[in-house]
């Protein structure tokens, strides 16, 4: 039998566990749902949106009453839970429906505080949480003309806003010097105080309620300490929420400020667990959807039985969202002890920008007027990345890092609808906007698969995140780890350390270890492991051609009608009158369609067939070939120019060099595709500036450069070092490309993956610890040994060719 | 499956469950074009046309998961059993009735009338 499960409080916490459990544990509960509004649930975050007139009830609903009918759930709406029974399992309403439960989740959220100054329950005085209060302001707008609000926080502001777009005449009263104090440093409260008196608002600063004055026809005015008094028809209280914990204390739950909950979500009774704003964890209570959310994850993960995920706190950030007014704050923006700021100040412009710096990790970050960069830092402030490297650049944003692509492209919140963010897929910003609206989109994944914008070479991703972060107003996603894959929960880090320590070798055991939530993974996540397996235990983990992409299984590429093309290795691009020969006699006798000079200084056989693949790569084989591997994630092409050899400015022999950098890392998988060239002098004809691995050859010896990509996004190398003599060019490229091949993510070139781990901690591991270079440079020869041991191409032509016709023919 | 087998000869012999990788696939070429046979991790077969309802790639060459496959061209994913493309993507591919009888397996190379 079904056990039964309870929610009280239908609210954005408490639907987000049931929505979770009804995909990941469809038949594990009846579910009950209680709440106290009379409505299905929806966003609360859009109520100023709704307030100003903006949005409509029906937008910003998430999921309407025919929602749990489909789903099975009972939905008692305008229904308040009074009493909990926890010997008898049973919880009570109000107006006496009762339910029996064999797991309890509370999520009864927050109460505005009212401040307790004599009249404060007149008529004319509301609060600003649900949506009956914002029908309250409606009305009172179109009677009423003057609106005071007290305080000058988020909401209060937003509340203001709104009722102003309502044609009220409104004046925010606040406590202290600053707006938004909590968020918001001197500075940038004083900016945004001055916009939004620019559009209208006034403001009583410092400024202490005393009274509210009023008698039976309502408010009349708000009356001061100091004596003086604001004429006032509607006044909107909004200094600040309290969990709401009445039910819980009442049932005897432990509770502090908030109901106490463990890492798992459960209160001290096991039975009864609690999310969202009503929750105190680890000493903090949340006010913001993306922790809240986190909660609720881990809450439906337990809840299921899985019991995998906790929660270990959240880092949240805040976003007003008054039409026009650009802000962003996060984390700890004081100036205390060991904290640098680094600002950026334009009042004239109306525009700041403060980051504050310990141990050269961002802790905090305010930004007005121009926010563009925020989810950006906000993510280098969750993953406590370095920012040493490029410290003196942070405050111009991600695009001068060096990326001359997409990353140029920021303000994402001023483009017009028509712009075109995904360039892959075609997709239009308003296109975007409108389907995280209508669908109720909270995370990358979910516009991903909605619209399939970043679903594609993921260059616009972080534009996305922009305008997902821009059209939920708060932090949509606060996940510390990102998984792999929706297959797991784990990060490419854990999936790698658990692969490392516990010594994993094959998908199986990954999959039972980690308890994978598929039978056998995805077409995302079994390639990723499997690069794992074979990088981490060379001899002893098996490589599973069916967790290969087809062209790495086929060994060639897959074209656009089911043909394949093979690119044989011409070493350092240099080739003789007899292998083109070789290639030439092949085109011919297998009718090769189409024979290209590619971009890599080898020669492309376009349009072979499956069956026909064996042949073509035995008779290279016989003429001395071996595979290109133009298809695989591994050592692609090492580009020449023809050096001192020839070339009347040639430093050094580049074309010896490049031959030999191929001949030692040929065969080597790696995360993603890698490719060197090497130049024979700095006017660099072969383009070494932008490869993984690029060698420019000087006078005195040879510059290394790594960390380049002429794809999607354009990246110029760093300079990693200097060196003498080609033998320690070659010891720099192994080490290299095995610090590459071991610590970075699957699919993440070395442009990115040196963005993310820092220049100072590659040329730590490689050019500095002269001994780690040569046991990363030892590894990677150990492995090559093995790599090199079977040509695919010749193996494949010999023992394989079953493989590439059909199963059966019947025609 | 009943009535598929009044017209027996359609049924067709193709090889056993172990020639086919699992999980995986392998084509048989038939009157009606190829057809990719599919092999999952816990051993169930199905059979689908090789022609992904998006650009026509071979599916037979696509990754196979549970019991979805991947489209080795556009990475659509395609529901083995329904032969419908999983949402938000939009398209069928017609579906081929396999038998298992011990190891041996069959196609009936008509496709499933849907
Ligand atoms: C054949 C070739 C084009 C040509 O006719 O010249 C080519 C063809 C393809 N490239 Fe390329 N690229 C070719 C040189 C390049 C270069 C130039 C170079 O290597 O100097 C680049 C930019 C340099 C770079 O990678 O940094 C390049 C950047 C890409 C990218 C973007 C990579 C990125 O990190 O942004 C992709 C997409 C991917 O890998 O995900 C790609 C993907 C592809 C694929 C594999 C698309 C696919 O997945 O099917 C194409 C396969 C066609 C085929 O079957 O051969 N190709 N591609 C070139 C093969 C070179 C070789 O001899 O191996
Ligand atoms: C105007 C406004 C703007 C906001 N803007 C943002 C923003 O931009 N970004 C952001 O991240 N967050 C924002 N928030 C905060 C966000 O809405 C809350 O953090 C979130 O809704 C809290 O979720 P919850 O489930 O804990 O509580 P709620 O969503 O408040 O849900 C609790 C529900 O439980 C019901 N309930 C309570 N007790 C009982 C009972 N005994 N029986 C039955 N039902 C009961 C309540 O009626 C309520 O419907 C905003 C909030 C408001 C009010
Ligand atoms: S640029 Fe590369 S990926 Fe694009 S069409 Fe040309 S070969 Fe294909
Ligand atoms: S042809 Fe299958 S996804 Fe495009």
């Amino acid at each position: 039998m079904k056990e039964k499960l309870v929610l009280v409080g239908n609210g954005m916490a408490g639907m987000k566990v049931i929505e979770e459990l009804v995909t990941i544990a469809p038949h594990k509960y009846d579910i009950t749902v209680f709440g106290a509004e009379p409505y299905g649930n929806y966003n609360r975050i859009m109520l100023s949106p709704l307030l100003a007139g903006e949005k409509t009830l029906d937008d910003i609903m998430i999921n309407g009453e025919g929602w749990y009918a489909e789903h099975g759930i009972t939905f008692h709406k305008g229904k308040s839970v009074v009493e909990i029974d926890r010997v008898g399992r049973q919880v009570y309403a109000a107006d006496g429906t009762v339910a029996g439960y064999d797991r309890l989740l509370l999520g009864t959220g927050s109460k505005p505080f009212i401040i307790p100054v004599p009249g404060h329950a007149l008529a004319g005085v509301v609060t600003y949480r649900d949506v009956h209060d914002v029908n309250t302001m409606l009305e009172a707008s179109r009677q009423r003309q003057r609106a005071v609000v007290i305080g000058g926080g988020l909401l209060g502001l937003e509340a203001a806003y709104g009722l102003m777009q309502q044609g009220m005449d409104v004046t925010v009263v606040h406590l202290m010097p600053w707006l938004m104090e909590r968020q918001l440093d001197q500075t940038a409260g004083s900016y945004l105080q001055r916009s939004l008196e620019a559009r209208g608002m006034r403001f009583r600063m410092q400024a202490e309620t005393d009274e509210i004055v009023g008698g039976a026809r309502g408010v009349e005015a708000v009356r001061f300490k100091d004596g003086s008094e604001l004429p006032a028809d509607l006044v909107v209280m909004a200094v600040g929420i309290r969990p709401n914990t009445g039910l819980a204390q009442r049932a005897g739950l432990y509770c502090e400020r908030g109901v106490v909950v463990s890492d798992t979500m459960q209160t001290f009774d096991p039975r009864i667990y609690a999310v969202g704003e009503c929750v105190q964890h680890r000493g903090r209570c949340y006010g913001l959807v993306a922790p809240l959310f986190e909660q609720a994850k881990v809450c439906a993960n337990q809840l299921a039985g899985y019991g995998f995920r906790y929660y270990e706190g959240s880092v949240t950030s805040t976003k007003l969202k008054v039409t026009g007014i650009d802000l962003f704050s996060a984390g700890d923006f004081q100036e205390t002890d060991g904290v640098d700021a680094i600002v950026y100040q334009d009042p004239a412009g109306g525009v700041y920008k403060k980051l504050c710096v310990r141990n050269d990790r961002i802790v905090g970050a305010v930004l007005y007027g121009d926010t563009g960069e925020g989810s950006w830092y906000f993510r280098l402030l969750r993953e406590g990345t370095s920012v040493a490297d490029f410290r003196d650049s942070l405050l111009f944003g991600q695009a001068n890092l060096g990326d001359a692509g997409h990353g140029g492209v920021d303000q994402v919140a001023n483009l017009p609808d028509d712009a075109q963010i995904c360039d892959c897929n075609g997709v239009c910003k308003g296109a975007i906007v409108e389907a995280i609206g209508k669908h109720q989109l909270f995370t990358l994944d979910e516009v991903k698969v909605h619209t399939k914008a970043a679903a594609s070479c993921g260059s616009c991703t972080g534009l996305v995140e922009q305008l997902l972060a821009a059209t939920m107003g708060g932090d949509y996603e606060t996940a510390k780890v990102k998984p792999m894959c929706p297959c797991t929960e784990h990060s490419h880090e854990q999936v790698r350390r658990a692969i490392r320590e516990g010594h994993l070798t094959s998908l199986r055991q990954v999959f039972d270890n980690l308890e994978w939530k598929t039978p056998d993974g995805c077409d995302k996540c079994r390639p990723a492991l499997n690069y794992y397996l074979i990088s981490t235990w060379p001899d002893q983990a098996a490589d599973d051609s069916q967790a290969r992409f087809v062209n790495e299984r086929m060994h060639a590429n897959i074209q656009k009608d089911g043909t394949f093309s093979v690119v044989p290795r011409i070493w350092g691009g240099v080739t003789t009158p007899a292998e083109l020969r070789a290639i030439a006699e092949v085109a011919e006798k297998y009718h090769v369609p189409t024979v290209k000079i590619t971009g890599g200084q080898r020669i492309d056989l376009l349009g072979v067939k499956k069956e026909q693949l064996p042949g073509v790569w035995g008779d290279l084989s016989a003429a001395g070939f071996v595979s290109g591997h133009a298809y695989g994630k591994a050592l692609r092409t090492v580009k020449t120019c023809v050096g001192s050899e020839w070339c009347r400015f040639g430093t050094q022999d580049s074309t010896t060099c490049g031959i030999e950098l191929e001949r030692m890392s040929w065969g080597a998988w790696t995360p993603h595709k890698f490719k060197m060239a090497v130049s024979g002098c700095p006017r660099n004809c072969a383009e070494a500036t932008i490869k993984d691995f690029g060698v420019v050859a000087i006078e005195s010896g040879w510059e290394l450069h790594v960390g380049g990509n002429g794809g999607v996004k354009l990246r110029a190398t760093d300079v990693l070092c200097r060196v003498e003599t080609m033998e320690e060019v070659k010891e720099y490229c192994a080490a290299f490309m095995q610090l590459y091949r071991e610590e970075a993510h699957y699919l993440e070139r070395t442009a990115p993956w040196i963005e993310r781990v820092g220049l100072s901690y590659v040329k730590q591991r490689v050019v500095e610890e002269a001994a780690g270079r040569k046991a990363l440079a030892e590894r990677f020869l150990k492995s090559q040994q093995r790599a090199q041991a079977e040509e695919p191409w010749k193996t494949y032509s010999r023992d394989h060719k079953a493989r590439f016709v059909p199963l059966k023919r019947a025609v | 499956m009943e009535a598929a087998n009044k017209c027996e000869p359609t049924w067709i012999a193709i090889g056993t469950l172990d020639d086919i990788p699992a999980p995986g696939a392998r084509v048989v070429e038939t009157a009606h074009g190829p057809v990719a046979v599919f092999r999952t991790s816990a051993d169930e077969v199905f059979a689908l046309l090789d022609r992904c309802p998006h650009k026509g790639g071979p599916l037979s060459e696509g990754m196979v998961h549970g019991r979805l496959v991947t489209c080795p061209l556009h990475a659509w994913h395609i529901h083995l059993d329904e032969g419908a493309a999983k949402a938000p993507d939009v398209g069928c591919v017609p579906r081929f009735q396999v038998r298992q009888e011990g190891r041996q397996l069959y196609l009936n190379t008509e496709p499933l009338a849907d």
